[in-house]
């Protein structure tokens, strides 16, 4: 909460990456007992993971979609148009699906945890728990971040399978390459490893989104300006860190 | 805490619906797992044994004269005659394949996936259910590759009056003509 | 580790016992000042109010009493026990012998009135869903809202609120009360009611209370000791009625509610003049 106004940027960014960190290992200490509320956790998957579903299927199916007329496109051009299931296989598991359902996440889910901490922190709610002698990390934090880790491989694999649906819609039904070409091409190139990339990115995504967006409302300024300001915090920094962590874990996984 | 019946029922639903989500990718997508779509779709099982498969699939199209008439629904090998054994499904309205046909692995363009043509014969039985492709052509690595040589070749020699090179065109031409017309009818 | 003193409801000569002993405390926000040698006691079974103008760090020393923030100097005995020497467990072990009302109430707002009662109780005893259901109905009675248990906060008055979150911070037994700022904002009936509850609660219960206000015509009616705190000090203490007739310029200035006395209209600032002059020749 002491937001030191007087230092630099650089220090302020070194600030913020220990505040997260101790953060999380205090979160961390909280979770065992947190697993001991299922209600509280079941609440928290069904605020971010089934009212985020909407939004995840409708974009998979679009960029399934665009990816099937896209490779298609690009794949005739050699007639090799069919390999347009291993390219919609292979670029949505490890790719495409994980990477923007986090970012939907981030923005979707993300800011509601932040804003709704981010209000009870305004709102004294937190102290309150504190001065009932109820952790808030434990009752408030843990329930939200652990949700978020469950629920986003499971986001994630909805938007892959709706995904290659869409793709497969475009390929098959529109293009007419051959429906057992398509789906052995990507039985063919899609390998065990690929599916185990694709889950250890969401799962990676999610509790560092969960993360950002659950630090960022419970450190917010108690005011409406100062959620507001979490809120953007929370979007941005979540976009950023998936795209670096996505690099790190694209280079692990080659 | 209360009892929430919309909760409960949107939760479990999301759970189910993640689960079964990651249960198709990790049992369908690699090729180690389930096959999608088997045993649903009509049709008559046959076998062929090749020299080679290459990189022949499960799933991969039969096909004569560039109509898709079944597919590969299994390859496996056999250490018997040192053979791999491919089993194919051929549709129910295609009955009438005589059974001295000839199986070849082909490729779908430049770098397209394999696929298994069969060229008729003269028969006057039909493959039956069971029945196995007695004659059969192997994939052929770089096929493509020494296709464009031999026509080459052939068209270099063609003007100065060469023997060998029509010999030897001779051989890859009816592959060539083969595999023309079904990239042509797929477009 | 609790002193084991029978409670003496109101009684005046149990007042050598001292539930909170703040002393010599010193704390500051910023680089600003806000305590210097704050020095106070409550005492078992009374109402002590402790009054002042905004921002003399009212809500700060409730922070102090209650281990959220600590002093930089000076000692917080909160039970006996020195709140520095405590580590967080056993700060939320004293923490359940206290109960605190906030200034907006601060219930939860995702629970119905019912679970914001229930709240503490199912988070540290393992009573049965009955039993639960008896005291949360006892809690809501006293404070007259049983027939609201089924709403959420949201539909909830500012009066209202704040009766539950007093209905949820007795609902424990606490043996220390502390009120932020339980009057402002609240309409004549509601402001009546509050008074009569935390009069009730301290007499019936014989709940310690902390009442920190600036409101001097509420408090004076209930509190049984006050201070009045001023410039990070306390510039008087003692019963309501010594309070008003005290000599000195600025308690007399707070009491009455003049704006004439040492408590100046204006924030420190440079000398007006030459700051005037200043801005001109940049």
């Amino acid at each position: 909460m002491p937001s030191s106004a007087s230092a630099g940027p650089l220090l302020e960014g070194v600030r913020r990456v220990g505040s997260v960190s101790l953060f999380f290992v205090r979160l961390l200490l909280q979770c065992v007992p947190a697993l001991a509320r299922p209600r509280l956790l079941i609440a928290q998957i069904y605020n971010t993971g089934s009212r985020s579903l909407i939004i995840i299927m409708l974009s998979g199916l679009f960029v399934g979609m665009v990816l099937g007329l896209q490779g298609y496109d690009l794949l005739q051009r050699f007639g090799s148009e069919d390999f347009l299931g291993s390219a919609a296989g292979v670029g949505l598991l490890t790719e495409l699906g994980p990477v923007i359902t986090a970012l939907l996440f981030a923005g979707r889910a993300g800011t509601a945890l932040t804003s709704e901490i981010g209000l009870m922190r305004a709102t004294d709610q937190l102290t309150a728990m504190e001065m009932m002698a109820v952790d808030p990390l434990r009752y408030v934090a843990a329930p939200r971040f652990l949700g978020g880790i469950i629920a986003m491989p499971l986001l994630s694999a909805i938007f892959c399978l709706i995904g290659l649906y869409g793709a497969q819609l475009i390929g098959v039904q529109l293009m007419r390459i051959d429906p057992g070409v398509f789906w052995s091409q990507m039985q063919g190139s899609v390998t065990h490893r690929n599916v185990t990339e694709s889950v250890v990115k969401s799962l990676v995504f999610g509790s560092a989104c969960s993360l950002i967006a659950v630090h960022e409302g419970y450190h917010a300024e108690p005011t409406a300006a100062g959620v507001g300001l979490a809120t953007t915090r929370t979007v941005v920094a979540s976009s950023v860190l998936i795209l670096l962590l996505d690099y790190v874990l694209t280079a692990a996984f080659l | 805490m209360r009892p929430n019946r919309t909760l409960e029922i949107g939760t479990g639903l999301f759970v189910l619906l993640g689960f079964a989500a990651l249960l198709f990718l990790t049992t369908q997508l690699p090729a180690s797992g389930m096959k999608f779509g088997g045993g649903s779709k009509g049709g008559y099982a046959v076998s062929a044994e090749f020299d080679n498969v290459g990189d022949l699939k499960v799933g991969s199209p039969v096909s004569m004269s560039g109509v898709r008439v079944g597919e590969v629904t299994g390859i496996a090998y056999n250490s018997k005659d040192y053979k791999a054994e491919v089993q194919l499904r051929i549709a129910n309205q295609y009955r009438q394949i005589p059974d001295d046909s000839y199986a070849s692995i082909q490729t779908q363009g430049l770098l397209g996936g394999k696929y298994i043509g069969i060229s008729p014969g003269g028969s006057d039985t039909y493959l039956k259910p069971g029945s196995v492709i007695e004659q059969t052509q192997s994939a052929i690595v770089l096929e493509s590759l020494i296709n464009k040589f031999f026509a080459n070749y052939a068209s270099g020699k063609s003007g100065s009056g060469g023997e060998a090179g029509a010999g030897g065109a001779a051989a890859p031409a009816p592959a060539g003509k083969d595999t023309q017309p079904k990239v042509e009818s797929r477009k | 580790m609790a002193v084991p003193a029978p409670v003496t409801a109101g009684a005046p000569d149990a007042a050598s016992e001292a539930v909170v002993d703040v002393r010599d405390v010193h704390y500051s926000i910023g680089g600003r000042e806000i305590f210097a040698g704050l020095s106070l006691q409550a005492r078992r079974g009374r109402i002590t109010a402790v009054m002042g103008p905004s921002g003399t760090g009212k809500t700060t020393l409730l922070r102090l009493i209650t281990a959220q923030i600590r002093p930089e100097r000076g000692t917080v005995r909160v039970f006996g026990e020195d709140l520095a020497a405590l580590n967080s467990r056993a700060i939320y072990q004293l923490r359940q012998r206290m109960g605190m009302l906030f200034q907006n109430g601060a219930l939860l707002t995702d629970l119905s009135v019912f679970e914001n009662v229930a709240f503490p109780v199912r988070e540290h005893t393992d009573l049965t869903e009955g039993l639960i259901r008896k005291l949360v109905l006892v809690k809501l009675q006293a404070v007259g809202l049983r027939g609201a248990a089924a709403l959420l906060p949201a539909e909830l008055s500012g009066g209202m609120a704040r009766r539950v979150a007093l209905a949820r911070a007795i609902v424990m037994d606490p043996e220390l009360l502390i009120y932020d700022e339980p009057f402002v904002g609240l309409d004549p009936i509601s402001l009546g009611f509050i008074l009569r509850l935390i009069k009730q609660m301290n007499a019936a219960l014989g709940i310690t209370s902390i009442v920190v206000s600036h409101d001097v015509q509420e408090l004076a009616t209930i509190a049984d000791d006050s201070y009045l705190l001023s410039e990070g000090h306390i510039a008087a203490s003692g019963t309501p009625a010594q309070l008003r007739d005290s000599g000195a310029p600025a308690v007399r200035q707070f009491m009455t509610g003049s704006a004439e006395g040492p408590v100046g209209f204006h924030y420190p600032a440079p000398d007006y003049l030459s700051q005037l002059l200043k801005e001109d020749d940049a």
